[in-house]
């Protein structure tokens, strides 16, 4: 694949802002997680966000699609601001998909459930619709085979891009990814990553937890360092893993190429 | 061509049969039975007490026994007397309730055990089902109350027996069971006048016996009515036995909801589903499976417990088989009687624990 082309995309900088996050702050109890964050997401950017465990990477995208409530500061969705108008939220959740590290699959539903129920009872799609979506993204994501079965049968990799086509069938806008591969074995990284990749490939807007540099080489437009709950570092991927500019991120870095 | 060049093949070791130390009968005897001086000791003493015990019993209860007799003849013989079961059948089984109207109840009973059998393959398990047992709940009603399409009136006064006992608890369990599911959500809310209305409710209900509810709302209750108001008896015991037993199923529906992983909360919310739905769809068929077992003692004791009913003089079907043993022509059989109607409520409560594996098992086969 080109990976120029996937990110040549000057016009990026003019297009609309779907996530805008201005002075975040976020406590759990005393402890002081998210410090002043300030971001914007455009359309179709890519952001791949790394930093060592605890720096606050999770809280921050959590917030997004307010799984974590925060405490001062705002963001906006789609124009829409988070707050505790349960209707925003459960809009604003339906737009933005989210992929966590250890899946979350509903295990007491098939594969087909799983990617219909969300349509059916949000998007209040007809059934058979729903179905026909459900079996047009597992096939994309190569796992069609698998539909009738419930992921207690499936390996991690497959559940994985089972739970990433969860989240499509709900036609998100943006999709939030945790630590995508960080539970799987090393053969399945690549069958994840590389749905991941085509997904970028269609310009969908992602924000991505992951420490996998060759994926934030190929598809990432920036790559933001975080530590001690604030952005140390914004870059391009290249910049970032071959000049880091930040103390932190050069150890960060250092550390990950062991 | 130059074996030695050739890579090694893998030799597989021939798969041998696990050694047979002893066989047979005897084997397992020794194995089991005589391992050492202990356990043969106990094998011992077991024997005794059996060959002490057994064939008496065998003797009063099958050979010297009567089946069909008057209770005078009964009085005479030396053996079990089941004639007080087969002489007053009809009465321990439907209490006061009219002679001739008996197949009423029989026939309520006969829907029972036809739905409940229907509802055991889980194939069966839909809407029409759940359809099929408001429907059903309401014709066993039907049959039992009559005065209409012709059917006399028969006040639940003159209800007795098993199907009262019967009727107590299945309608009991029904409502129980959902109202234990929204106790213990409420137990888990987050507004906290719902969560210390719930936590006050069932603390309240589980630190007092079954016993006084029932004396409450028999006696207590319609102290607060106005004058001349009435509030028919069975419902009454009906209601204690429903705030009761939801009380347990609460907890024990919370400790599922504890039992459930965060991540599921989650991915439910994240696809932007509200909270009924998260738990209708997500958490509830999970958490609920997980509590199938203690659930069932739960629904196992509350059966049982219904008999307590007969403080209230209501005439379930331990208080019939009492009063047939007050009749002097009966007096004394007791052991018979009660043997009987312990026989009765081992056959639920076994039907109900077995059902619990049964479909314990089928969504363990069909979620792994
Ligand atoms: N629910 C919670 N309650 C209390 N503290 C929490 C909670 N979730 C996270 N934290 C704390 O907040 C900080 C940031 O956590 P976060 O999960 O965002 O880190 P992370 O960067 O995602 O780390 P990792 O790479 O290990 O996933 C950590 O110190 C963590 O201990
Ligand atoms: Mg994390």
């Amino acid at each position: 694949m080109n990976q120029e082309n996937l990110k040549n995309d000057d016009a990026l900088q003019s297009r609309e802002a779907v996530i805008e996050i201005k002075n975040l702050h976020k406590w759990f109890g005393e402890m002081h997680v998210l410090k002043d964050i300030s971001m914007t997401v455009r359309k179709g950017e890519r952001i791949v966000i790394c930093g060592p465990s605890g720096s606050g990477k999770s809280t921050l995208i959590r917030c997004i699609n307010r799984l974590e409530e925060h405490q001062r500061g705002r963001i906006i969705v789609h124009g829409v601001e988070l707050n505790n108008n349960m209707k925003n939220i459960e809009k604003i959740r339906a737009d933005v998909g989210m992929v966590f590290q250890h899946f979350n699959l509903f295990p007491h539903l098939t594969i087909l459930e799983n990617l219909t129920l969300g349509p059916i009872w949000v998007r209040k799609v007809p059934k058979k619709e729903a179905l026909d979506t459900a079996m047009y993204y597992l096939e994309k994501v190569h796992i069609s085979e698998q539909a009738k079965k419930y992921p207690g049968q499936l390996s991690g990799g497959q559940q994985q891009r089972v739970a990433i086509a969860r989240s499509l069938c709900m036609k998100p806008n943006i999709m939030l990814f945790d630590e995508p591969t960080s539970a799987l074995d090393p053969e399945m990284v690549k069958e994840v990553l590389d749905v991941m990749i085509s997904l970028a490939q269609e310009g969908m807007t992602m924000l991505v937890v992951s420490h996998e540099m060759g994926f934030a080489k190929s598809v990432a437009h920036r790559v933001l360092f975080m530590d001690f709950g604030q952005i140390l570092e914004k870059n391009t991927p290249k910049e970032f893993f071959e000049n880091p500019q930040h103390e932190r991120s050069r150890l960060f870095i250092s550390q990950i190429l062991h | 061509m130059d074996s030695k060049n050739q890579p090694s093949k893998t030799v597989y070791a021939k798969t041998v049969k696990p050694p047979v130390i002893q066989i047979g009968p005897i084997g397992w005897i020794r194995k089991n039975l005589f391992s050492d001086w202990f356990n043969s000791v106990l094998t011992v003493i077991t024997v005794i007490f059996l060959i002490k015990t057994v064939p008496p019993l065998v003797t009063w209860a099958f050979v010297d026994s009567l089946w069909f007799s008057t209770g005078a003849e009964c009085h005479e013989a030396g053996g079990a007397c089941w004639s007080v079961v087969t002489g007053n059948f009809r009465f321990i089984i439907f209490g006061f309730y009219p002679h001739d109207q008996h197949w009423r109840p029989f026939l309520a009973m006969i829907l029972l055990a036809g739905l409940l059998f229907y509802s055991q393959n889980r194939d069966h398990w839909n809407k029409y089902l759940a359809y099929g047992w408001i429907l059903g709940l309401f014709l066993m009603g039907l049959l039992m109350k009559g005065g209409i399409l012709g059917l006399d009136t028969v006040e639940s006064t003159q209800w007795g027996g098993l199907p009262l006992t019967l009727i107590l608890s299945i309608f009991g369990l029904t409502a129980a069971y959902p109202m234990g599911v929204l106790l213990a959500l409420g137990r888990q809310s987050r507004m906290p006048i719902i969560q210390s209305l719930c936590i006050v409710y069932i603390e309240l209900i589980r630190g007092v016996p079954l016993i006084s509810l029932l004396f409450m709302s028999s006696v207590v209750f319609p102290l607060f009515l106005p004058e001349g108001v009435s509030f028919n008896n069975i419902l009454r015991a009906q209601v204690a036995i429903i705030l009761f037993t939801a009380a347990y199923i609460a907890e024990v529906v919370r400790g599922g909801l504890q039992g459930m992983a965060r991540g599921q909360y989650e991915a439910a919310e994240s696809l932007g589903l509200n909270y009924v739905q998260t738990m209708r769809l997500v958490i509830l068929p999970q958490a609920l499976k997980i509590v199938i077992p203690p659930s069932v003692s739960i629904l196992i004791s509350a059966f049982k417990d219904t008999s307590l009913v007969v403080i209230i003089a209501l005439y379930d079907l331990l208080k019939t088989t009492q009063s047939t043993l007050t009749n002097p022509e009966w007096m004394g059989f007791s052991a018979e009687a009660y043997i009987f109607v312990a026989m009765i409520y081992f056959t639920c409560c076994f039907f109900m624990s077995n059902y619990s594996r049964r479909l314990e098992r089928e969504l363990n086969r069909s979620n792994r």
